[in-house]
């Protein structure tokens, strides 16, 4: 019983981190119908930013995930650049196809530049304490303070990012956009600075994903986005791409799969079960678990 | 007062509208009918800044209208019930509505403007918590046309507010324009039912393949031996 339950926090754990990176893939996707395949790499360019600013956080005296503030900044302006730089002319000229090649060449742009730079490097880089080490223990099962950071930093960031789509005038245009462009120009929705909005949203939620990552597995290196996003982009898909909470969701299925198969049958199996689940998922439900095929009425 | 003077527009090498020319006075309903293709829809967004023009004028009140960014032609008074009516099928009733009015910051003229949406179609205020995408075709368009209405607008362009309902919802939406116009509004109707276009409208023109073939008083044009044969079916 033990082992199961504690198969099942590090599921949650681990779900919550994609369903974070999912985030920002569904929200990009939901607004201009783009596989932001350079989405897993900012989570590598949030990681670099505090390998070099927790270090200055300790120095100034305070809590090394402080640093996240500015790896949530660099994020978004990152991902705010590559819309500006590399999306949005291509979107202008080319098709979705010219698009999506356009995102993967920017995924391998990122990676590569990285390790070009001499700071950065082809080595992996280790990252000190983030949290405080130990955790609560509740007969024997144990909660480590990472764990229960990550579980309750995720679900704040959730409901914040659910009220403000929801609640906000901005949300509510971000949500217009995603639906129709033509009307919400109409509206009076500036649709360009909507969509730089949602990058930098999405961007930013990278990096919170690569704080709670980094507290787990503190190694950071060049392609570490590269599998993570894959699996944030299955969480996503699985959930229904576009779908917000669809995407919460995906990630924690796909957090819960990765866990138990690894407790249960083999760690070595994991991925082959979070990808099998993604098929299986979508010869059932093609549009995801959360999708609809809703016909609109004409 | 809207003017358009010498407007062309290409869809790639396509010439789609050649050299149009119309005035739409303050309060007046003014129809534009035509078969498909003709130029239109076309014409309706290259006032409102949805596609851009080779050359022409466009002036709404003496303001450049090329000169404003599509998303503050709003802002002028000026606002747009499109064609296939484009609700966000996501949003609930209200959510749009509340849509339309995205440009006004003040609640208290927001829910005085809902309030007199609602009175113009009570049953989008029967309906207000239900998604957009549910709603019947003529809710649908009775929603696009409330939605457009949420920010006082002095000018509205219709884009074929009857395409694709029954005869019996045709009417009641030629009812409310009727309506609309009688509060002072101002009206450009694109239509392809040009007779009930015409019975409603003070002024029409006629399109023809990218290029006005006629105009005049809609009561004339109604008489008139060539529009009957072509838009009237008699």
């Amino acid at each position: 019983m033990n082992t199961f339950f504690q198969t099942l926090i590090v599921g949650l754990r681990l779900g919550s981190i994609y369903a974070l990176v999912a985030l920002g893939y569904t929200m990009v996707y939901g607004i201009i119908r783009l596989i932001n395949f350079a989405h897993g790499d900012f989570i590598m360019v949030g990681g670099y930013t505090m390998i070099f600013t927790v270090p200055v956080a300790l120095r100034l005296g305070l809590p090394a995930w402080v640093a996240v503030l500015a790896a949530v900044v660099v994020c978004s302006l990152v991902g705010i650049g590559t819309e500006l730089i590399a999306y949005r002319p291509v979107r202008k000229k080319g098709t979705n196809m010219t698009a999506l090649i356009t995102a993967i060449a920017m995924s391998l742009f990122l990676e590569n530049l990285a390790q070009a730079i001499p700071s950065i490097g082809p080595n992996p880089k280790v990252a000190s304490q983030i949290f405080k080490a130990g955790g609560i223990h509740i007969g024997s099962v144990t909660m480590e303070y990472t764990t229960i950071i990550t579980l309750v930093l995720s679900a704040v960031v959730m409901l914040i990012l659910y009220a403000f789509t929801q609640k906000t005038r901005l949300g509510r245009a971000m949500r217009c956009v995603s639906e129709d462009k033509a009307a919400a120009t109409l509206m009076g929705i500036n649709v360009n600075s909507t969509i730089l909005l949602t990058f930098g949203i999405g961007s930013g939620l990278a990096a919170v994903a690569a704080l709670m990552y980094m507290a787990q597995y503190p190694k950071v290196y060049t392609t570490m986005g590269s599998l993570l996003g894959l699996k944030a982009f299955v969480s996503a898909v699985l959930g229904g791409i576009g779908i917000v909470p669809g995407a919460v969701l995906g990630g924690i299925v796909i957090g819960l799969v990765e866990s138990f198969t690894t407790t249960y049958i083999s760690s070595s199996m994991a991925d082959t079960f979070v990808f099998l689940i993604l098929i299986v998922v979508l010869i059932i439900k093609p549009a995801g678990i959360m999708g609809k095929n809703v016909g609109e009425k004409v | 007062m809207l003017e358009v003077k010498d407007l062309n527009l290409y869809y790639g090498a396509i010439h789609a509208l050649k050299g149009i020319s119309l005035t739409v006075k303050d309060g007046e309903l003014v129809s534009l009918i035509g078969s498909n293709g003709a130029g239109k829809t076309s014409t309706l967004h290259a006032i409102s800044g949805l596609l851009p023009i080779s050359s022409g004028s466009l002036t709404l009140d003496g303001r450049d209208l090329r000169k404003v960014h599509p998303n503050k032609i709003i802002n002028l008074g000026l606002a747009h019930v499109p064609e296939g009516r484009h609700v966000f099928a996501r949003m609930t009733v209200e959510e749009n509505l509340l849509m339309g009015a995205y440009i006004i910051r003040d609640s208290k003229k927001i829910m005085k403007n809902l309030e007199k949406v609602y009175s113009y179609f009570p049953r989008l205020r029967e309906r207000y918590k239900q998604l957009a995408g549910t709603l019947s075709g003529g809710e649908q368009q009775m929603l696009a046309t409330g939605r457009a209405l949420m920010t006082d607008p002095s000018i509205l362009l219709m884009d074929e507010p009857s395409m694709g309902l029954s005869p019996l919802l045709v009417k009641e939406i030629f009812s409310i324009i009727q309506t609309l116009h009688d509060s002072g509004i101002t009206i450009l109707l694109v239509e392809q039912n040009a007779k009930m276009a015409l019975a409603v409208s003070d002024r029409a023109y006629v399109l023809e393949t990218g290029k006005i073939s006629m105009s005049g008083p809609a009561s004339e044009l109604a008489n008139d031996d060539r529009v009957r044969k072509a838009y009237l079916g008699a």
